[in-house]
């Protein structure tokens, strides 16, 4: 006998219109008869088509875990289960893709074979993180599902307070603008601080994101505890010969208003002879120039990261953004990552230390000051770190001589250098 | 001995870590890593690169709807392997991405796209894929669905996605509480709760923490109190701002409902850098209703501020720069929305988003 099928008026309206439709895809694997996955997404279709008439979910929490990590499963348990039994269990298993987010279709189907055995079918490409989400899964099956995903070379991504799993542009692999190696980059850490992901033991969620420039692909200071933002601390490059192809294409008034205008330092002039005079002291490598002359304007040749900590979302004190930590970090040799790591290292070990239960390093940030979160981590102040210097006199100078002497000796060594 | 079925130990995880990419990458990616020079867009959706060396590789980015059955998942790799080298990558915004190393292999690629439905498009200046979160479909603490907005509003903008008649770009984000998800936007939809949460008495005890419940909040509204003899929780109505803050911690504390769970629509977020400062969205519209399948008044709303900004917009601005420079008067005027005392912030560091000046638009 066929198994009988939940009506789905509301989400049958999601089946038209030209975009591809995740409705059509679901019903798909309901309608998979003899395939295990089958009478569970038929059920998950029911709760769903639920939710659309009553406009409230049905999942709640739980613990689920595999063998050996604490974290990375999302425990989904149905509050409707009477309702629609086969999905009574539907977690997910958060896995780390590889960097960058390039797959092989070999790959890809051996994701789907094993889904297919044991889980539902359905697979996120992927979440906000950057995790493969695959999604719908009882919790006999979590294990063995993971245990052949894991076969092929996949790890459990990140969840609750733990370090999370981590994004990086295309980057080196497909883009000119792409200022350090972001897969070694991402690789590197993520993978030399695996026990904080699986072993969830951090005040509350951590993470890492990896831009080439300051395009930022990857949304890295929005979002990222700790964003890696390529840029470069030399001239940037002027092919003068493309400068003049562009003007002759674009026009003389449209790259003055589009490019020269909108340089936010004011730091271009085109010429008479239409060239391109670029103050490299007063640009911040926005990219914006570079964008719009892609053939004529490319970074420079001493290249690196500037960090930004504490990144987040609305919970609790409303959003933040990251704010420059390390204005300028080298990052070639191996010497360099290691100081990557380093830095990443003292920052973590200062989270798990420091913050209050459920505080993020923004919101620690935001209440020990930046300068007591600079001690700690083993950085020294730099103009660069702010928008301009404090504006209210509340402050005790007692100590400014010292302090004044700190910095010159600094300038001085740097000097010397 | 011989061993027995509950004497087999569970496997150990290899602990893997970050798979490294350079075995699944497109060979042209990889032989080049590090080492591209420039970049063209020869239409929308196609990517044409050139790396130091002259090698060139040509790039169809498609639209996908993120939550894929396996089936969906399989015709992309058949395409891939047909009409293209056997690899792909996906952006963050959970677009699809097919390498060539051929010009001519590009034209062939994108009619099996298309014969399968996929848009390709998402290129240079044009609206992208909206990022989204679970809604309904996964999460514990949903006020709405997020694929289903997502494929209505995507349905609605798809020549959009398809063409690069924007200004800039454009990132739409959308986010199922306020929490937020989903990320910042150029147009941000988000959840916005309009009641302080309903509480179940008889539950709380059993299920939350009380004391992490109470630090939860941003305005100190909860207190541990005895109800009906039972410990529980009470929430100061006057102070509780409806963020829903206390619910995920506390699902007792029912923070959505059929009516009163509302939809508030943000502009002006921006992720890059260049020219301005990355920036966060702000308020342009609350109060819409949270009406599934197709959330036609959210869409409506959002092709008004969409299509103003790109009537009205110079090039290479952004939404939130559009606003900047016409100020926020004319763009209410020009969305038709209208400005509130909701837009006026009163949260803390609120001062800092009033203007301070005499710069007055008119």
């Amino acid at each position: 006998m066929k198994p009988k099928k939940h009506k789905t008026p509301l989400l049958d309206e999601l089946q038209d219109g030209k975009w591809p439709s995740f409705v059509n895809g679901l019903k798909r694997l309901a309608d998979d008869d003899g395939k295990s996955y089958s009478p569970m997404m038929n059920d998950l279709l029911g709760q769903l088509e639920h939710s659309y008439q009553t406009k409230l979910g049905y999942w709640k929490g739980g613990t689920v875990s595999v063998f050996g990590y604490g974290g990375g499963v999302i425990p989904r348990f149905s509050k409707v289960a009477e309702e629609f039994p086969e999905s009574s269990e539907f977690h997910t298993l958060r896995v780390q893709p590889p960097a960058g987010l390039h797959y092989s279709t070999d790959l890809l189907r051996n994701m789907c074979d094993i889904w297919e055995e044991h889980g539902s079918g359905l697979i996120a490409l992927h979440g906000q993180s950057g995790d493969i989400m695959f999604q719908g899964c009882t919790t006999e099956n979590v294990q063995k599902a993971f245990d052949d995903l894991n076969e092929i070379g996949l790890d459990m991504g990140g969840a609750g307070p733990a370090l999370r799993t981590s994004m990086s542009c295309v980057g080196h692999a497909r883009c000119e603008q792409s200022c350090y190696d972001e897969v070694r980059a991402h690789r590197s850490i993520i993978n030399a601080f695996l026990d904080e992901m699986h072993r969830p033991a951090l005040p509350y969620k951590f993470k890492f994101k990896f831009s080439g420039c300051a395009n930022d692909c990857v949304n890295a200071i929005h979002r990222a505890d700790f964003a890696v933002i390529g840029t470069w601390r030399d001239d940037m490059k002027v092919d003068q010969a493309e400068v003049k192809n562009y003007i002759d294409q674009a026009g003389r008034k449209y790259t003055i208003d589009n490019v020269i205008a909108r340089c936010p330092t004011n730091a271009l002039s085109l010429n008479d002879d239409d060239t391109l005079e670029v103050d490299n002291s007063s640009c911040v490598r926005c990219m914006h120039c570079l964008n719009v002359m892609n053939k004529a304007l490319s970074p420079g040749d001493d290249k690196g990261v500037t960090i930004l900590i504490g990144g987040k979302r609305s919970l609790k004190i409303g959003d933040q953004m990251g704010t420059v930590v390390v204005p300028f970090l080298k990052l070639e040799s191996d010497e360099d990552f290691e100081r990557l790591e380093e830095i990443a290292e003292n920052v973590i070990e200062f989270f798990a230390e420091n913050a209050l239960e459920h505080e993020r390093i923004g919101e620690t940030i935001d209440r020990i000051g930046l300068v007591n979160f600079l001690d700690g981590v083993g950085v020294e102040i730099d103009p660069n770190m702010v928008n301009h210097p404090r504006t209210n006199s509340y402050v005790d100078t007692a100590e400014w001589d010292q302090e004044a002497d700190k910095w010159l000796e600094r300038k001085a060594g740097e000097a010397a250098e | 001995m011989a061993e027995t079925d509950t004497d087999v130990q569970p496997r150990r995880p290899d602990e893997h870590g970050v798979p490294d990419p350079f075995p699944y990458m497109h060979p042209v990616l990889k032989k080049n890593y590090g080492n591209w020079k420039w970049h063209e867009r020869p239409r929308p959706g196609v990517l044409h690169h050139v790396s130091h060396d002259g090698d060139e590789v040509w790039t169809v980015r498609a639209g996908t709807q993120r939550q894929m059955d396996v089936h969906t998942i399989r015709t992309l790799c058949d395409i891939a392997d047909m009409r293209a080298e056997g690899h792909v990558r996906f952006t963050t915004r959970s677009n699809i991405e097919f390498m060539v190393s051929a010009e001519n292999m590009v034209a062939p690629l994108i009619e099996a796209l298309e014969a399968e439905g996929f848009p390709i498009g998402g290129t240079g200046n044009s609206v992208s894929m909206i990022s989204h979160t679970q809604g309904w479909l996964h999460c514990d603490i949903p006020g709405t669905d997020a694929s289903g907005v997502v494929k209505s509003l995507m349905d609605d903008l798809h020549s959009e996605f398809t063409k690069e008649e924007m200004p800039n770009r454009v990132r739409i984000t959308t986010s199922c509480c306020q929490i937020n998800c989903g990320g910042q936007g150029d147009i941000a939809i988000n959840v916005q709760y309009t009641k302080p949460p309903v509480i179940d008495h008889d539950l709380v005890a059993n299920v939350c923490e009380r004391p992490a419940v109470v630090a939860r909040c941003p305005v100190a509204a909860i207190r541990p109190a005895l109800v009906n003899g039972k410990p529980s929780l009470e929430v100061d109505e006057q102070k509780c701002i409806c963020c829903g803050a206390c619910y995920a911690p506390c699902p007792p504390m029912q923070i959505n409902s059929e009516e009163s769970t509302k939809i508030a629509i943000w502009v002006g977020g921006k992720h890059s850098n260049a020219r301005s400062k990355p920036t966060f969205h702000k308020l342009a519209v609350a109060g819409l209703p949270n009406n599934p399948p197709r959330w036609p008044e959210v869409g409506e709303v959002v092709k008004k501020i969409l299509y103003a900004y790109k009537n009205n917009a110079r090039d290479w601005e952004r939404v939130g720069e559009w606003i900047e420079r016409i100020g926020w008067a004319r763009f209410f005027e020009l969305a038709d929305i209208p400005f509130t005392r909701f837009h006026i912030d009163d949260f803390r560091g609120a001062r800092e988003s009033l203007n301070a000046s005499a710069h007055i638009h008119f």
